[in-house]
């Protein structure tokens, strides 16, 4: 029979092997969906793996969509590293395009003067809103210990039900025919584009740049290295003085503020307004794209492109093929669920072995080992 | 809605698909499981049993398809975390994202259609009480269903040598594996019986309590349920009033729309999840009172051998 069999050490291969095998399986299970809906697998996986690369155009959209994603997986890459569960990236994804919004919508004649200069407080004001989301979540977790899973999640809701009052009610254009929508910014705010008639925005630059920090932090700087020890050995952690509060501030606080980023980048680049569709399930897919990218933060840049495919491949696929957006959806989670299988690789090997052969001293080692790998 | 017998009424029969998903959770997590694929298998359940409705006419059909459907999606979450070992708290978030893409992929058919005229149920004799009968006794039958499911679940965990086994586990796999017990395959079970009720629970708000079919129509409802479960401290009975309130409190917005209170209807709506909220604060901040009733091994992967 098969059993799994305790690697003696984490497979290095495999941690990188782990998302291609992912990727791999869930094509096949694309391939297959394709048929069973009566669709050519060829063509489907034509829309998502060759349509959106096959000029200039598709790269700038998939780098329209990658920002995001990037931008807000770093900053739970740095949370789940230190084991703090922020889900709820999306009501901070809402409350930066809330914050940014607000300081676009005050741009007028007496703001001229900054020129385009006037995105740096766009921007900041979104870090500063989707920082405000997430240190709710992060006081009720440390004054009163709530779980921060369930409440950052509760204030996704809470969120876009107060975007959707504001573009309803006090931010509602006094002239938009009564549409749930604010104002279209002013030129002024919209965010410089990289190449003249393609929509890619300099928030890809920032996303890159950010990468860079995001390396240095994790694995260059002693606070970094502080928060890895408290996710991997809390007790180790505890041992050595690492504050698991300030790990919980920290993780919550950046991964906060870099989707609220992400957001305010979103407000003032593709969309110029807010309305109640900000919210694109960014703040979830990022989930996926921090995982797939191994919590690392160049492994994030490729899982955020490869997710991007998956959004482009979906609209795709429901303009040229006539099947639902949603299939996005299905492909996402389908490979967060391949690669936590997968990921089993990682500290197991699957032996074909007869039920009679003698468990040996290898077990007891092998126990060992994945109690110590499993804390990983 | 204006009378306060109608609130009652509402409020219960909002409570039932929280509680049974609420309890289904707390079997999982007194076996040491933490699911957090709930709102994800509830929406799959939620189109599986709508569709059934749809197609056969019978909600009672739908309810067995909705649990059908929970149940093989917890299969899977099970099998990952229980024989694989995975994150239970990524694969379960794996499973919600997974479930709401599905259900909106294979909903889009459905998304206009229309259940039948549904027929009022009422108990005799006792309906006709004022006040109290159309609060408490015209219900779906499923409402009471659901009260006895907690009784029996208080029963079984408190009353069985199999509830103590299951709860045994919980505290501490490594005892009952020590002692002989099939650890995983009994948490396999705990998942699916878990699966089913969070499927029952989604086929009930599609099928009865709505009814019809939008995507992402749980509304947060799972991740509710989950909150549920620390709430009532992991104790059938306490889910069920926390489901009741909480049913209140989701009702309460049309009540004091119809009362004509001016605050916008947003605000009325975050309602359920801020008081989501504050009801995990107060219950948390007395954290060794959670230690003391948390089953101990919740969350935790067990590998038999060690």
């Amino acid at each position: 029979m098969l059993r799994l069999e305790t690697r003696p050490q984490p497979s290095k291969v495999m941690s990188m092997a782990s998302p291609l095998i992912a990727l791999a399986v869930t094509v096949l299970i694309g391939v297959v969906l394709f048929w069973i809906l009566g669709k050519d697998p060829l063509r489907g996986l034509q829309m998502f793996f060759y349509e959106p690369m096959k000029n200039v155009y598709g790269l700038a959209e998939l780098s329209v969509k990658a920002t995001p994603l990037i931008l807000i997986a770093l900053g739970l890459a740095v949370c789940y590293r230190s084991n703090v569960w922020n889900i709820g990236a999306e009501g901070q994804y809402i409350f930066g395009a809330l914050g940014g919004g607000w300081v676009a919508m005050q741009a007028g004649p007496g703001t001229e003067w900054m020129g385009h200069a006037y995105v740096i407080p766009i921007l900041l004001a979104g870090v500063l809103g989707g920082m405000f989301w997430a240190a709710i979540v992060a006081l009720l977790r440390d004054r009163f210990s709530a779980n921060e899973i369930l409440v950052s999640l509760m204030l996704v809701y809470v969120a876009d039900l107060l975007l959707g009052w504001l573009v309803n009610g006090p931010w509602q254009d006094p002239n938009g025919h009564n549409f749930p929508q604010t104002i279209n910014f002013l030129a002024q705010t919209k965010l410089p584009r990289l190449i003249p008639g393609l929509r890619a925005h300099i928030g890809l630059l920032v996303a890159l740049v950010a990468v860079g920090c995001f390396w240095v932090f994790l694995f260059r700087t002693y606070r970094g290295f502080a928060l890895q020890v408290g996710g991997l050995a809390p007790a180790a952690a505890r041992y050595a003085g690492f504050s698991a509060r300030s790990a919980l501030w920290v993780g919550l606080l950046i991964s906060g503020g870099m989707a609220g980023l992400a957001g305010a980048l979103e407000a003032a680049g593709p969309l110029g307004q807010l309305t109640p569709y900000v919210p694109a399930g960014y703040g979830f897919a990022a989930i996926i794209v921090a995982y797939v990218g191994r919590l690392h933060p160049v492994g994030i840049v490729f899982s955020g492109f490869l997710m991007s495919l998956f959004y482009i491949g979906g609209e795709l696929a429901q303009s040229r093929l006539g099947l639902p957006k949603a299939l996005t959806g299905v492909f996402q989670g389908l490979l967060l669920f391949t690669l936590l299988a997968c990921d089993t690789l990682i500290f197991y090997r699957v032996r074909w072995r007869s039920s009679a052969a003698p468990q040996g001293a290898s077990r007891v080692t092998a126990v060992v080992a994945s109690t110590a790998a499993k804390e990983a | 809605m204006d009378g306060l017998e109608l609130l009652i009424a509402a409020s219960l029969n909002a409570g039932t698909a929280l509680a049974i998903a609420g309890i289904g959770l707390l079997i999982n997590e007194r076996a040491g499981i933490l699911n957090l694929g709930a709102e994800g298998m509830m929406l799959v359940a939620a189109i599986a049993g709508f569709a059934t409705a749809v197609h056969t006419g019978s909600p009672w059909l739908a309810f067995v398809v909705g649990m059908l459907a929970g149940a093989a999606l917890s299969a899977c979450f099970g099998v990952l975390v229980i024989w694989l070992n995975t994150n239970q708290v990524a694969t379960g978030l794996a499973l919600s994202i997974f479930g709401g893409g599905f259900s909106a992929f294979v909903g889009i058919p459905y998304v206009q259609e229309k259940l039948g005229e549904q027929t009022q149920f009422q108990i005799p004799l006792l309906a006709d009480i004022p006040f109290f009968g159309p609060a408490l006794f015209r219900q779906h039958p499923m409402v009471y269903i659901a009260i006895a499911l907690v009784a029996a679940l208080a029963w079984f965990l408190y009353c069985t040598r199999a509830g103590l086994v299951l709860r045994a586990i919980g505290e501490s796999p490594e005892s009952a594996h020590a002692l002989g017990y099939p650890v995983r395959r009994i948490r396999l079970m705990a998942v699916l019986a878990g699966g089913a009720m969070c499927g029952l629970a989604g086929a009930y708000i599609s099928v009865i309590y709505t009814p019809l079919w939008v995507e992402g129509m749980i509304a947060g409802k799972g991740w509710i349920a989950l909150a549920l479960t620390t709430f009532a401290t992991w104790r059938p009975a306490r889910v069920l009033l926390g489901a009741y309130l909480f049913g209140g409190v989701t009702m309460l917005q049309f009540y004091l729309q119809g009362r004509g209170v001016h605050v916008p209807s947003q605000f009325l709506s975050m309602l359920p999840y801020l008081s989501t909220v504050v009801v995990l604060v107060l219950i948390s901040r007395n954290a060794a009172w959670i230690r003391a009733n948390m089953p101990a091994s919740l969350g935790k992967s067990f590998f038999p051998g060690s």
